[in-house]
C-alpha cells in the first residue's frame, strides 16, 4: 500500500509541475489565479496522501490550514488584482 | 491486503484520475471559464474521491471528521473562488469562447 | 534500491526540482501579478519539502506566513505601487532602475556563488547521521512542561529567541507605521458570495487557531502558527470589507499589539525575581506558564499580521468624518 501510495503523490506532484505551465503561459491574470487554485487542491490531496505513507498524523493538519489559507489567499488574489469593481448588484 | 485495502486503493486511483482530468481540462481547455469550470469540478471530486480513500484506513471517528471538514472547505472555498475569478474575468471584459 | 526508496527519491527530486524553478521564475519574471502568483506556488511546494524533511511544524508555519501571508501582503504592496488595477499587459520595469542593475549585475553574483559554495561545503562536511541536539531535548523534555519538542525548545529552552522575535515583529510593524497612514473605509461593498463566504471562513479559522495552540503542547502547532491564522482570519475579514470601529483602532488595537512582548517580558522579570535566571520556569508551573505566553504571543502576532497588512497607522481621530457608514456608499 506504501507504494502505492507514494505513486499518487508522484502523480499528483507532476499534476502540479504541468500546472506551472498555465502560470506561466496563462494569457490573462484570471489564468493564474485559477492555476493558483490548482496548487492548493492538490497539495492538499499530497500531504493527505503523505499522511498514509509516513503515519505521522500531524500532516493532517498540514492540510487543514492549507485548506483555509488557499481560500484566503485566492480571495487577496482576486480582490487585490481587481480592486476598483463596482458594487455588484447582479447578485439575485 | 484486506478488504478495506483494496476499497482505498479504488478510491485514491479514480481520484488521481479525475485529478488528471483537472489538469488536461487546464491545459488544453480554450479559455478561462472552461477552465475554471474544469478545474473546480474535476479537482474537488479527485480531492473528495483521495479524501473518501484516506478515511477508510483513518484509526477512529474523530479523523474522519477532520478529513470531512477539510473537504467541506475546499468545496466551500473553491466554489467560492471561482465565482470571484470568473466575475472579475468577465468585468475585466475576457470574453466568452465561442467555436 | 527498493520501490518505495526509489519512489521517494524521484518524489523528493521533483519537489527540489520544481522548487528551484519556480524560484527562477517568480524572480525573472518582469510582470509583477505573475511573479507573486509563482512565489505562492513556491511556498506551497516549500511547505511540501518541509514535510519530507520531517518538519510539520515548520510545514504549519510555512503555509500559513510563507505562502499565504507574504503572498497577500506583497499583493497589497503591488496595489499601492499600481494605485491602480493590475493590468493584464505585461508591465515594463522602472526603467533607470534596470539601467543601474544591469552595470552592477556582477556584485549579486558573486555574493550568491560565495554562499552557495559556503552552504555546500557545510553540507557536505556533515556526518551522515547527525541527529543533532535531540538527544538533550529528549532527556529534559519531562522537565520542559510540554511534550512537543519544537514548542519547548521555542517557549523553554530558548524562550530568550522567542522573547526577541517578539520584539523584532513589533518593530517591523514601526517601521510600517511610520511610513504613511492607511485608508481604513472600504471603498466599495462586498458582494453577496465574498460575504458570505468570510461569514463562513472567519470563525473556522478563529477555531482553528485556538485548535493549532492547544495542540502544540503535545503535537506539531503552537503559537506562531496559531497566530498567524488569526491573522489570516483578519486579512479575510478586511478583504471583505469589514473595519474596525474607529474607536477600537487607538488604544484597544495598540494594546492587543504589545500584549505578546510585553508578556513575555513581564515573564522574564518574574522568572528573574523567582528563580534568578532569566526566563528559567519554576518546575511544577512550566505547563501554565507556556500555555499563558502563547496566548499572549497568539493574540499579538494575529494583531500584527493583520495591522501589517493594512499597511499603515490606523488613523487617531476619533469621532472622525474619515469614516463613511455603509449607507452613505450607496448613494
Amino acid at each position: 500500500m506504501q507504494i502505492l501510495y507514494l505513486t499518487l503523490a508522484l502523480f499528483l506532484l507532476l499534476n502540479i509541475s504541468v500546472g506551472m505551465y498555465r502560470i506561466i503561459r496563462g494569457p490573462s491574470t484570471a489564468d493564474r489565479m485559477l492555476a493558483a487554485q490548482l496548487f492548493g487542491s492538490t497539495a492538499v490531496a499530497i500531504l493527505l496522501l503523505l499522511t498514509l505513507a509516513t503515519g505521522n498524523s500531524a500532516l493532517r493538519d498540514v492540510a487543514l490550514l492549507l485548506a483555509l489559507l488557499a481560500a484566503v489567499t485566492a480571495v487577496a488574489f482576486v480582490q487585490r488584482a481587481w480592486p476598483n469593481r463596482e458594487t455588484d448588484d447582479d447578485d439575485e | 491486503m484486506t478488504m478495506s485495502d483494496y476499497l482505498s486503493a479504488t478510491l485514491l486511483i479514480t481520484g488521481a484520475i479525475f485529478f488528471l482530468a483537472g489538469t488536461l481540462g487546464l491545459l488544453r481547455f480554450p479559455d478561462v471559464y472552461t477552465r475554471l469550470h474544469a478545474l473546480t469540478k474535476a479537482d474537488n471530486v479527485g480531492l473528495g474521491l483521495t479524501i473518501a480513500g484516506v478515511a477508510v484506513q483513518a484509526e477512529s471517528w474523530a479523523v474522519v471528521g477532520k478529513l470531512l471538514l477539510i473537504w467541506v472547505l475546499v468545496l466551500l472555498a473553491g466554489a467560492s473562488v471561482a465565482h470571484l475569478i470568473a466575475r472579475g474575468a468577465q468585468h475585466r471584459g475576457i470574453h466568452l469562447w465561442k467555436r | 534500491m527498493e520501490t518505495i526508496t526509489l519512489l521517494a527519491w524521484a518524489f523528493d527530486s521533483l519537489l527540489g526540482l520544481g522548487l528551484l524553478w519556480l524560484a527562477w521564475q517568480s524572480l525573472a519574471s518582469p510582470d509583477l501579478f505573475k511573479a507573486i502568483v509563482l512565489f505562492f506556488a513556491f511556498g506551497l511546494l516549500m511547505a511540501l519539502a518541509w514535510v519530507r524533511l520531517e518538519a510539520p511544524d515548520i510545514a504549519l508555519a510555512e503555509v500559513a506566513i510563507g505562502a499565504g501571508l507574504t503572498s497577500a501582503l506583497l499583493l497589497a504592496v503591488l496595489a499601492k505601487l499600481r494605485a491602480t488595477e493590475i493590468n493584464d499587459d505585461t508591465t515594463e520595469p522602472l526603467e533607470n532602475v534596470e539601467q543601474t542593475f544591469r552595470s552592477f549585475q556582477w556584485f549579486p553574483t558573486v555574493i550568491l556563488l560565495l554562499v552557495v559554495a559556503g552552504l555546500s561545503y557545510t553540507v557536505l562536511s556533515l556526518p551522515p547521521y547527525a541527529t543533532g541536539l535531540s538527544a538533550e531535548i529528549n532527556t529534559n523534555i519531562e522537565n520542559s512542561g510540554v511534550r512537543n519538542p519544537a514548542t519547548a525548545v521555542l517557549l523553554n529552552f530558548r524562550a530568550y529567541d522567542t522573547l526577541l522575535e517578539m520584539l523584532v515583529l513589533l518593530i517591523a510593524l514601526l517601521g510600517v507605521w511610520s511610513l504613511n497612514g492607511a485608508v481604513l473605509q472600504s471603498k466599495t461593498a462586498p458582494g453577496l458570495v465574498l460575504d458570505t463566504l468570510s461569514r463562513l471562513l472567519a470563525p473556522m479559522l478563529i477555531l482553528v487557531a485556538a485548535y493549532l495552540l492547544w495542540v502544540g503542547a503535545h503535537a506539531s502547532g503552537g503559537a506562531f502558527q496559531a497566530g498567524s491564522i488569526l491573522g489570516a482570519a483578519g486579512v479575510l475579514l478586511l478583504l471583505a470589507g469589514w473595519r474596525l470601529r474607529p474607536a477600537l483602532t487607538a488604544l484597544p488595537l495598540r494594546l492587543m499589539l504589545v500584549a505578546g512582548p510585553a508578556a513575555f517580558i513581564a515573564m522574564a522579570v518574574f522568572t528573574m525575581m523567582i528563580e534568578g535566571q532569566l526566563l528559567e520556569y519554576p518546575k511544577q508551573y512550566a505547563g501554565i506558564l507556556i500555555l499563558f505566553l502563547e496566548i499572549a504571543a497568539t493574540l499579538s502576532i494575529g494583531t500584527t499580521l493583520v495591522a501589517l497588512f493594512l499597511g499603515g497607522r490606523p488613523s487617531n481621530n476619533f469621532p472622525s468624518n474619515d469614516f463613511p457608514s455603509k449607507d452613505e456608499e450607496h448613494k
